[in-house]
């Protein structure tokens, strides 16, 4: 008897130990992330302006988007960001994985010099590429002009705006290459020991036994790749000092969100485009995720 | 002897890749250092000096007379340093108790941090800022400290996989001994997780020294400034103002980039993590 009252109470003690021990997270948890989560919602149905009483507005935020002109500027430019800078990402950081992956001489330091960009403060970046690539004096135009190709405007033209940006996100792919390179690890040796016996060239055995081991990986960095793309807001927002310029070629979708937001105090609209936002990486996540069936093998299926 | 040939050719080129590969990524270090050091009209000179014609100084004291870099500095370690602690603090506690501990309700919170993590910041961005906004601490740092004291999600989960790795008769040893629950995590399983809150503590580190969207929201008065947030309005009023500002990205750039080197492997494991077990 009294030893099952001793294991009621040590089971007891365990419950309510678990419970102080998650405490302040769970408060973090309601207070940063479900509560904001829930009122979002119901913010992005008022005319909330930040400072008047929240009014309810209805779907009036979303209409008035559709409406916008410089929303679907916004939306396109996001969008024509993404689809430039995933697939690029995609094919450089295999490319430099597969190399950095090669058993050799001074591999650490060429691991260690691709992943140190990754660490600069995003000003201090476009401090920096903003130099490189300026279209008069900068050193990407003068090495282009060496070799005889004409120098592009960059950040100067509508048309080169976004793959600037593009440009600087394979600067900083580190991360995405140490991912490749983890994932390059797992695949076992004796596939390739068993495919040099079999004959194979080396292209051989990227195409048949790395690349579909690498799926995995490659599946988690384009969701990853996505959900960052669509997001970008810093590198454009230092970038252009918050203008978007030229011409609005350089709005992204989260500089307008932030904009409207703090800038104009449109927080229902915000909130609105804050929604819209989380739907398309819904969308675009679960499109991935569908066609992955087709495309990516785990081992031992 | 053919074969030895065809292996010198193969590591040649294999070397020449990388280093052009390499210079792709080191360049632009090495021009933000030199532009540094340059006057301002020799950063316009064209073809392009590869180095000064004299190494000065002069764009490192121009930072200060133009932007209070130390304040900035000191106000970017103070809240880098308050977030540190604050995740070391709360984050394994919670992990402990989603690994270790069985309770009602837990599984419940862990699929629940799961699902935050993937919440992009915009939607919540707005709430919190209303939240902060009506207890009036918007302009102080309280926005930007406060959070980390009360869990990351996607530290907590890396801390409770780690947690979970550990052995059973670790903590009953401690139990027959006579520990309470609190000592079993303090005395046994912190000291365990130590590589892993390090993790923890190197990633927090850097998003807060980093972060520049928490400053601009909630810093109002610049004398509050991060560096971040200095170096972007120094950038904005002098766009061609260019050693001082090369300058200053030496400067912010730098402390970041010793601690990578003092804290290699710590880097590497907590990025490898998250594309593995993410």
């Amino acid at each position: 008897m009294r030893q099952i009252r001793a294991g009621f109470f040590n089971k007891n003690k365990k419950e309510i130990t678990g419970w102080l021990f998650a405490f302040p997270w769970l408060a973090g948890l309601i207070t940063f992330y479900i509560y904001p989560l829930i009122s979002s919602i119901f913010y992005s149905f008022t005319a909330f302006k930040g400072i008047t009483p929240e009014k309810f507005n209805g779907i009036q935020n979303y209409i008035d988007l559709v409406h916008d002109g410089i929303f679907w500027i916004s939306l396109k430019n996001t969008f024509v960001y993404t689809v430039l800078v995933v697939p690029a990402s995609l094919i450089f950081g295999i490319l430099l994985a597969i190399i950095l992956n090669v058993k050799s001489e001074g591999q650490g330091i060429y691991r260690v010099i691709t992943f140190i960009p990754t660490l600069v403060p995003v000003v201090a970046v476009s401090i920096i590429w903003q130099w490189l690539l300026n279209s008069q004096f900068g050193l990407v135009n003068y090495i282009l002009y060496k070799i005889g190709l004409p120098g592009p405007p960059w950040f100067g033209s509508e048309l080169w705006a976004k793959p600037s940006v593009a440009l600087i996100s394979l600067w900083t792919i580190g991360t995405t290459v140490l991912i490749y390179l983890a994932g390059l690890q797992d695949i076992p040796k004796d596939y390739y020991e068993a495919a040099t016996i079999d004959g194979s060239s080396a292209f051989g055995k990227v195409i048949h036994i790395t690349l579909p081991l690498l799926t995995p990986v490659i599946f988690f960095n384009i969701i990853m790749g996505i959900i960052a793309a669509v997001q970008q807001f810093t590198l454009p927002f230092v970038i252009t000092n918050g203008q978007g310029i030229p011409a609005n070629s350089m709005m992204f979708y989260s500089m307008l969100l932030y904009k409207n937001a703090f800038q104009y105090f449109k927080m229902g609209a915000a909130n609105a485009m804050a929604w819209i936002m989380f739907v398309m990486i819904m969308i675009l996540t679960l499109i991935v995720q569908y066609t992955s069936k087709k495309w990516v093998h785990y081992m031992g299926e | 002897m053919k074969k030895q040939l065809k292996g010198l050719v193969n590591s040649i080129s294999y070397h020449v890749v990388l280093i052009s590969i390499s210079i792709f990524f080191m360049l632009p270090f090495y021009i933000m250092v030199v532009t540094s050091f340059k006057t301002q009209a020799e950063c316009f000179v064209y073809p392009i000096k590869w180095l000064p014609d004299q190494w000065n100084l002069k764009a490192y004291y121009d930072i200060f007379k133009v932007i209070p870099f130390g304040k900035y500095f000191i106000n970017t370690v103070f809240i880098t340093g308050a977030n540190v602690i604050g995740v070391v603090l709360t984050c394994p506690l919670a992990a402990y108790s989603l690994a270790r501990l069985e309770w009602k309700g837990r599984d419940l919170l862990f699929f629940l941090t799961i699902a935050v993590m993937m919440i992009p910041y915009q939607v919540i961005m707005i709430p919190i800022f209303i939240l902060f906004s009506k207890l009036k601490l918007v302009g102080t740092y309280w926005p930007l400290i406060l959070p980390q004291y009360l869990g990351v999600p996607f530290f907590i989960f890396l801390l409770r996989q780690f947690f979970k790795g550990l052995p059973k008769d670790l903590e009953d040893a401690a139990r027959i001994d006579g520990c309470s629950e609190f000592s079993i995590y303090s005395k046994v399983f912190l000291p365990l997780c130590r590589p892993a809150i390090l993790t923890v503590a190197i990633f927090q580190l850097l998003n807060s020294w980093n972060d520049f969207t928490g400053p601009l929201i909630y810093l109002t008065k610049a004398k509050m400034y991060t560096l971040q947030i200095g170096l972007q309005q120094f950038k904005s009023v002098h766009i061609t103002n260019w050693p001082p500002m090369m300058a200053a990205s030496v400067l912010i750039s730098l402390p970041i980039i010793i601690l990578f080197f003092i804290a290699q492997k710590q880097f590497i494991e907590g990025v490898t993590f998250t594309g593995i077990k993410g």
